[in-house]
């Protein structure tokens, strides 16, 4: 019988291989369909009008000028709006459907409100202006503690709101069809994708069939079937007509979520031999218009001896955060090494050595100290390192700074039927979906591991919920979920088959196993059989596995766990005569456990750099703050890296033993965390002063470079 | 996006007598990089685009004795390719490698360059080109952080977009410009960037029914170059730059021009700071100096005074290229 537990590294053909991701070929060549490519004769065009008040009491929306424009087949309101307040601009208020983008773009225009602006709260930086209630954490002997400690450093920190911006923009197309819904939308949650929507919209879910085989990023903020699936498969219903439905970039940037700012004042305590004794920070920052929770400072180093923390929450009329990759982490770990390492240069320390002299004040200090010294190397770090301030004559000048993370990562709920068909066939359904991470790749190799067989072999069907339920993919516990679930199925289904092959070849049922495109016995390995005569045996019935992650049952086999380290470091250089930052280097060396599929896994790595470099050098939201307009809800000013940007990306994967025995671990979260902090340090570690915003633009390093007198 | 009308003539004077004299009426296509964008963002919603793509007259870059000419329908790529041009005009050729984007210099032509609208924020949601409500200006209390750093006592408050207007006006280049009837005009590149003053104004002295047809460069033999402050490698907008071109004979400056860009609502002569050079060897102190003085003036609003720093190391640094120094960045 095949066991659930993972093949030992030496029985691995598969598992841990650097493997293309499956749909590579039709994503490259245009084949592959989003929602927004799904096309049907009659298609109608529906567009969204949003709030252009911060904060308003509508009165009344005037739809009938959109109505009567010719090509305008129907219109929605959200009448629970009337008489109630809209809170940031950009909220959904009505929408309508046209034969053209163009004329249902024209009707928006025809759309008047009648409404009664209120004062609104747009700024977050300003501490006055938030809320009375605040949280407050102190732990140890604060007071006495801080007070010991032989150097204090004290520093201001901000990290801005930033939004998902992902390339392709929320939305769907629907179609009702008798009493039935179909619905492609994009998504991170295609078995939950109609909770809710079903009482929405007067279907049953049952009829609800969601259809999301690709999609273009989601990074937290597509978790829901959001107002505009409600209103997209209402107007399907409404009109009989398949209705689409995307959001404008500048919607997509107001609207679909982002991730909270976070501000503050940050003390650390630290004795001159390089110990970190104390901390103190303050903190404020929006979520929007959605809650606010000040991020985990301090970050990795918890077991700080003393620290205090108070938190403070701005409500602004903007649109309301969403998990952003890996929340709360990203601002946290820069909040925390930013501070720390200007404790560290405060006592003239070498950064490095610092951070590896407090190393037993995380949870992970052996990990550490290993991925510090292998980040170390790839970066060259004992050749570039100096001291705060590049000294060399010149404006260039060039810096490293290190930043540490951790995340959690454990598999979610997840299920999976796989049928093993008298033909050889093995077809393989889950409810998940690939966010262009790799997951359809990923629960074809772990299938194709157990069965023996080449990648191909195995029809992967996902990305629907007609499939076995899976979770949402967030927070990094897709992979541990589907790899679980699928290997969990495919044994159970091998033992299946095995059950009827092994009175034919005449060996214990315990001594069977799939290998090579063939069961074979264990003791004698001539006795064997190809995989489509051992089909054949099944005579006229396929045989079922299913397969379900159950959190700690599978972490009890060793199939999945939770809780990973990371290291990052980056190589810049900062030109002080003009303020601007260059990426020269980042290596991220990362641990995730049992790696599927070692060339996604990478990959995933290096997208987290890229959007890491990103946040840390370019993206900010800003926004009027007496129009509560944001002014760069597009992506000319809403700046991306782009691949001239990022400099030279190393990726290091910790594998082998001591990792691939506790299973798979997410990945998603973890290499996003880092780089805002490294990059922040690095950038002060160049040019001597700490700035203290990102992201690291011309306006903010030069005002730093003229606080310190550099410039 | 409302309906219009597109026409694509093969003449010159066919064009010329589709345009209209009123401004948002009609307007003349020609790369499109930025009117299309401009239409969708409603920023103008002409009933007549007049495509200048067939017209051969307007393409294609000559060569005599003393000058380059440049039909203003020529792509930016094609002028940053041209062999002479890259020899003697260093200060185009760098601009135009500033804009970052292929797709934006293939498509792009020499005369939208210097005819495309502004970008500043407030403009581009509606709120008019000098960005008023209620009779005032958005910008000096609003996020002004890309917005102008010089003329701020006047009512424009944007940055010229054109990246090749600041190396035209150094080179010392005359603007061709043709106008109803077949009447034809030239106007130095110096005068022909203009700022509005009132919203039915635009920012070139181009008339509605006028077309840039041509831009002559003399050949006056004048070390030039262009510096770009930029962040992403990729396509984006440069924060301050500046380009200069004088003659120079390894001792002595002379006919100096130093030129700002994306600093003021036209790319910003500082003469003074030019004339500072005259007669004098040009070495990083007295580039420096040059830059310090293309400051004075300045009238930067409550989030940009750090282009100051960033329009002062562009002139040292387009002056030091011009002579070939690389000690600089």
């Amino acid at each position: 019988m095949a066991k659930p537990q993972w093949p030992s590294a030496e029985k691995r053909r598969l598992i841990g291989k650097r493997i293309d991701r499956l749909d590579g070929p039709i994503k490259s060549t245009g084949v592959a369909k989003y929602a927004y490519d799904q096309h049907f004769d009659g298609l109608l065009y529906a567009k969204i009008f949003y709030s252009p008040y911060p904060s308003a009491t509508i009165n009344a929306v005037n739809m009938e000028a959109a109505k009567a424009l010719p090509g305008v087949e129907t219109v929605w309101v959200d009448e629970s709006l009337i008489g109630k307040e809209v809170r940031y601009v950009g909220q959904v208020v009505a929408a309508v459907a046209a034969v053209s983008e163009e004329i249902a773009n024209e009707a928006l225009r025809l759309i008047t409100l009648d409404a009664t602006p209120q004062e609104a709260q747009i700024d977050d930086t300003d501490p006055s202006k938030a809320e009375e209630k605040k949280s407050e954490r102190e732990e140890g002997d604060f007071e006495a503690t801080m007070a010991a400690a032989e150097v204090k450093s004290t520093g201001r920190y901000s990290i801005p709101v930033i939004t998902h911006c992902c390339l392709e923009s929320h939305g769907q197309t629907a179609k009702m069809e008798g009493d039935h819904l179909y619905i492609w939308p994009s998504t991170q949650a295609v078995s939950l994708y109609a909770n809710g929507l079903d009482e929405a919209v007067g279907v049953p879910q049952a009829n609800i069939h969601v259809d999301c085989q690709v999609m273009g990023g989601g990074f937290g903020s597509k978790f829901s079937h959001d107002k505009w699936g409600v209103i997209g498969s209402l107007l399907a219903k409404e009109t009989g007509k398949p209705v689409k439905l995307m959001l404008e970039r500048d919607q997509e940037l107001m609207v679909a979520g982002n991730r909270p700012s976070a501000h503050g004042e940050v003390t650390v305590g630290v004795n001159k031999s390089g110990k970190l004794q104390a901390m103190e920070a303050t903190l404020w920052g929006t979520g929007g218009s959605g809650g606010y929770r000040p991020p985990p400072v301090p970050y990795v180093f918890t077991k700080i001896p003393a620290t205090r923390l108070t938190g403070m929450r701005i409500k602004t009329n903007r649109g309301g955060q969403r998990a952003w990759r890996g929340p709360g982490h990203p601002q946290g770990c820069f909040l925390t090494m930013a501070a720390v390492e200007d404790a560290a240069a405060a006592i003239g320390m070498d950064a490095l050595e610092f951070f590896k002299t407090n190393l037993e004040l995380t949870e992970r200090a052996e990990l550490y100290a290993k991925q510090l010294d292998i980040a170390a190397d790839l970066i060259g770090y004992k050749t570039k390192a100096h001291l705060r301030g590049d000294k060399t004559d010149g404006p260039l000048k060039r810096g490293i700074g290190i930043g540490i993370h951790t995340w959690g990562g454990l598999g979610h709920p997840s299920n999976c039927d796989i049928s093993v068909h008298p033909d050889g066939s093995v077809v393989l359904k889950m409810g998940t979906q690939d966010l262009g991470v790799g997951t359809r790749t990923v629960v074809g190799i772990v299938a194709a591991e157990t069965f023996g067989l080449p990648l191909e072999a195995i029809d992967v069907n996902i990305g629907s919920n007609a499939y076995p339920s899976s979770n949402a993919s967030g927070g990094s516990t897709t992979v541990g979920g589907i790899s679980a679930a699928t290997r969990l199925a495919s044994t159970d289904a091998l033992n299946k088959l095995i059950d009827v092959v092994a009175p034919r070849l005449d060996v214990d049922v315990d001594d069977l196993e799939a290998v090579d495109g063939k069961l074979q016995s264990i003791s004698d390995p001539t006795k064997s059989i190809p995989w489509k005569d051992a089909c054949k045996l099944l005579g006229a019935k396929s045989v079922l596995g299913r397969g379900e992650n159950i959190r700690g049952e599978s972490q009890e086999m060793g199939l999945i766990d939770q809780g990973v380290g990371g290291v990052q470091m980056a190589d810049v250089t900062v030109d002080i005569e003009t303020g601007v930052v260059t990426l020269n280097e980042m290596a991220a060396v990362q641990d995730c456990g049992l790696i599927i599929d070692l060339k996604t896994a990478e990959s995933q790595v290096y997208g987290g750099l890229i959007m890491g470099i990103t946040y840390a050098l370019y993206e900010e939201c800003i926004y009027d703050n007496r129009s509560g307009r944001m002014l760069n809800a597009d992506m000319e000013f809403y700046r991306l890296a782009g691949l001239k940007d990022v400099g030279q990306l190393k990726v290091h994967m910790m594998t082998g033993p001591g990792f691939d025995e506790r299973g798979v671990i997410g990945l998603g979260e973890p290499p996003v965390i880092s780089p805002g902090a490294a990059i922040s340090n690095a950038v002060a570690n160049a040019c001597g002063v700490r700035v203290p915003e990102l992201p690291l633009t011309p306006d903010k390093v030069v005002a730093a470079l003229q606080a310190g007198g550099i410039v | 996006m409302k309906p219009y009308e597109y026409a694509r003539p093969k003449e010159l004077d066919e064009a010329l007598a589709l345009l209209s004299d009123t401004w948002g009426e009609t307007e003349i296509l020609a790369g499109g990089t930025d009117l299309i964008t401009c239409m969708k963002q409603h920023v103008t919603e002409p009933s007549r685009l007049v495509s200048l793509r067939d017209i051969e007259a307007l393409r294609g870059i000559t060569v005599d004795d003393e000058s380059v000419s440049i039909g203003a329908m020529t792509t930016l790529a094609e002028l940053a390719a041209h062999a002479e041009v890259r020899a003697l005009y260093p200060a185009l050729v760098t601009a135009v490698e500033g804009i970052g984007a292929a797709q934006m210099v293939n498509t792009g032509t020499v005369g939208g360059d210097c005819c495309q609208r502004p970008r500043c924020w407030y403009f581009r949601t509606e709120n008019g080109l000098l960005a008023q409500a209620n009779g005032e200006s958005l910008v000096p209390d609003g996020d002004n952080r890309y917005h102008a750093i010089f003329g701020n006592e006047a009512a424009a408050h944007f940055v010229s977009p054109s990246s090749l207007g600041p190396a035209l006006i150094a080179l010392g280049a005359e603007m061709f410009i043709t106008g109803p009837g077949g009447a034809t005009r030239t106007v130095p590149a110096g005068e022909f960037f203009k700022r509005p003053e009132t919203e039915d104004e635009r920012e070139t002295v181009l008339a509605p029914n006028e077309i840039l047809v041509a831009i002559r460069v003399l050949k006056l033999g004048l070390k030039n170059a262009t510096y770009e402050v930029r962040h992403r490698a990729g396509l984006d907008w440069p924060y301050a730059t500046a380009s200069v071109a004088f003659a120079y004979d390894g001792e002595k400056v002379s006919a100096a021009r130093v030129v700002l860009g994306h600093v003021a609502p036209t790319p910003w002569p500082v003469s003074d700071a030019a004339s500072k050079l005259e007669g004098s060897t040009l070495t990083e102190k007295s580039a420096a100096a040059c830059g310090e003085a293309a400051i004075a003036g300045a009238t930067p609003l409550s989030r940009n005074g750090y282009k100051l720093q960033l329009a002062r190391t562009a002139v040292k640094r387009a002056l030091l290229a011009a002579v070939g120094s690389t000690k600089e960045a």
